[in-house]
């Protein structure tokens, strides 16, 4: 159920202001991606571009093309609900609903999508969890709140809720930056594990998390401050790391500037 | 780069110890002594009405009788014609005040953009001023002047509308500024529509502030006596029609009894019935408090 993307020409403005200008890769299925690049070149902007959450911000538009499995995500007639069904996002910070309890918050993309079947949701509420490795730890409280949980705990959470959706895709957004290293290793291996599912997007500022989950890594950079951030190179992780073929990519790599 | 040790700026902070101590202890004092000069009157109050009014409450007529064929010289009968005027016509009023002003909030908040919502805004800002009594004539004039309908207690619920409408309103919309955007966003991108992340998931993490506000707006409301004595003067009887009429209110039964303060039964029934009143807005803030903490989750 995996699904791979093709972004094409993408430029992402907020109003005015051209944030990303025309990147163009394709993220295979059943793969990791990692996004990697100094702060403000726009691989949040390109990442919330994926599944449309990009135009919740006031003024955030889009050119360009961008296709799940050849399925236009832009098309005019494709509704931004149904994408974001397919392509979930995991979020930099842990964000759990407040007023649910762990189960709630497990079910709330099925819930709130009108789903009532209670065996279902017991069953999807289980499998989410065991598959973001968490049921052992929450199996018996799940009636308790979600924001009881640690930090690291919570970011499993939002993770179990993000897949108990079923989507194609999961984007994270720097997942483990609030975390400490156990829990940031925890995150990684579920990464590796989901990757058999799932297509996934991840940024990330840390070039060891980069280079130990992804398959792939596109390197963005900005040409001066108030320039577009651009996609500079793209390929197999161990290329980029080993062997990039732009000196900028070799620089922020080794830590040389950022 | 390095720094030449010669150019050094070195920093001596002048010591304020002291003087910082005492500006603490002289801000403390001054902080116990607003509490006390505030709590006097409200302490005040509640002493005055309680010792004044307690005894009738506990008379075994207060909360079912009303004061049908009872003078100001004779004592007896109750408070329950007021009672149940007061919760019909605040129940309504709350009724149709508390969707409006949700939505209106609601409206400001995760929608409004540019001119429309600056006018709302405005609008909401200009009724939080309006006095009691101009809402009052305003609802009379319509109501009375211009329809030539009687006077019922559907008017007064008109105008208590208008003052609690921006209470409701104004808390509502601190309250669901207050939810975090990433509450939105989660839900968003777990493919849930806007509206369903503004019913389902905005406004229950806000529930409990905007039940507070619906609280405060119905407490105003609850104690306003310009619009009764305007549009709904008292009667002794019961009265459970709001739309045909006289329907009579605690407030209005305390001015009635006040205007006979010669008699001391009189009197004693305008201290009970001024109880009753602060009882019953307490009982609903707990109530209402209550209802917000079962809607959570617990902790
Ligand atoms: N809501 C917004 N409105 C206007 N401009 C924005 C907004 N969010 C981001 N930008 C701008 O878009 C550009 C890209 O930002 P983005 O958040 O995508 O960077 P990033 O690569 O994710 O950085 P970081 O590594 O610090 O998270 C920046 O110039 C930023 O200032
Ligand atoms: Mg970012």
């Amino acid at each position: 159920m995996a699904k791979r993307i093709d972004v094409e020409h993408l430029d992402v403005y907020y109003g005015d202001f051209l944030a990303v200008h025309d990147v163009t890769m394709t993220v295979p299925a059943r793969s990791v991606t990692a996004l990697i690049g100094p702060s403000g070149c726009g691989k949040s902007t390109v990442l919330r571009s994926l599944n449309r959450m990009h135009e919740v911000t006031r003024g955030g538009r889009v050119e360009g093309s961008i296709r799940l499995d050849g399925v236009d995500l832009y098309a005019p007639d494709m509704d931004p609900v149904l994408v974001r069904r397919m392509v979930g996002m995991v979020f930099q910070r842990p964000n759990p609903f407040p007023t649910m309890s762990i189960y709630d918050n497990v079910a709330a993309g099925l819930r709130l999508n009108g789903v009532k079947d209670k065996a279902t949701l017991d069953g999807v509420v289980e499998q989410s969890l065991k598959g973001a490795n968490l049921w052992t730890e929450v199996k018996d409280r799940l009636r308790k709140p979600g924001a009881g949980l640690s930090g690291g705990q919570q970011q499993r959470l939002c993770i179990a809720r993000a897949i108990a959706v079923q989507p194609q895709v999961l984007l994270m957004d720097e997942p483990c930056s609030a975390l400490d290293p156990i829990s940031t290793l925890a995150i990684e291996d579920l990464i590796t594990e989901l990757k058999a599912a799932y297509t996934i997007v991840i940024v990330t500022h840390n070039m060891q998390q980069a280079a130990r989950v992804s398959d792939q890594t596109a390197f963005f950079n900005l040409a001066a401050t108030g320039k577009p951030g651009e996609l500079i190179e793209v390929g197999p992780t161990s290329t980029i790391f080993s062997n990039p073929g732009v000196k900028a990519t070799e620089d922020y790599i080794e830590g040389r500037f950022g | 780069m390095s720094v030449s040790t010669t150019s050094r700026v070195v920093v001596t902070f002048p010591d304020r110890t002291r003087a910082r101590t005492q500006r603490d202890r002289a801000a403390r004092v001054s902080m116990a002594l607003a509490f006390v000069v505030a709590v006097i009157p409200l302490a005040w109050i509640l002493v005055t009405v309680t010792t004044q009014g307690a005894q009738l409450l506990f008379s075994s007529t207060w909360w079912v009788n009303s004061q049908r064929g009872i003078n100001s010289t004779m004592v007896g009968g109750g408070a329950r014609h007021a009672i149940n005027g007061t919760l019909i016509q605040a129940g309504v009023t709350a009724l149709i005040a508390v969707p409006i002003g949700v939505l209106t909030a609601v409206y400001l908040v995760e929608f409004g953009r540019g001119r429309l919502a600056r006018a709302v805004s405005f609008m909401v800002d200009i009724l939080t001023g309006v006095p009691s009594i101009v809402a009052a004539l305003f609802v009379y004039a319509v109501w009375v002047g211009t329809f030539g309908f009687q006077r019922v207690g559907f008017a007064v619920c008109l105008a208590l509308v208008l003052l609690m409408i921006p209470v409701v309103v104004r808390t509502t919309e601190e309250m669901l500024k207050l939810v975090p955007n990433e509450l939105r966003e989660a839900s968003l991108a777990l493919g849930v529509p806007r509206w369903t992340t503004i019913v389902r998931v905005v406004l229950p993490t806000a529930l409990s502030g905007i039940v507070t506000g619906v609280l405060l707006g119905l407490a105003r409301v609850m104690g306003e006596t310009a619009p009764l004595l305007i549009l709904g003067p008292y009667t002794k009887n019961l009265a459970t029609d709001l739309f045909s009429g006289l329907m009579p209110t605690l407030p209005t039964m305390i001015n009635q009894d006040r205007s006979e303060l010669g008699q001391a039964a009189a009197v004693e029934r305008m201290w009970a019935t001024a109880l009753t009143l602060i009882v019953l807005v307490l009982v609903l803030n707990l109530a209402g408090r209550l209802v917000a903490r079962l809607g959570s989750v617990s902790r």
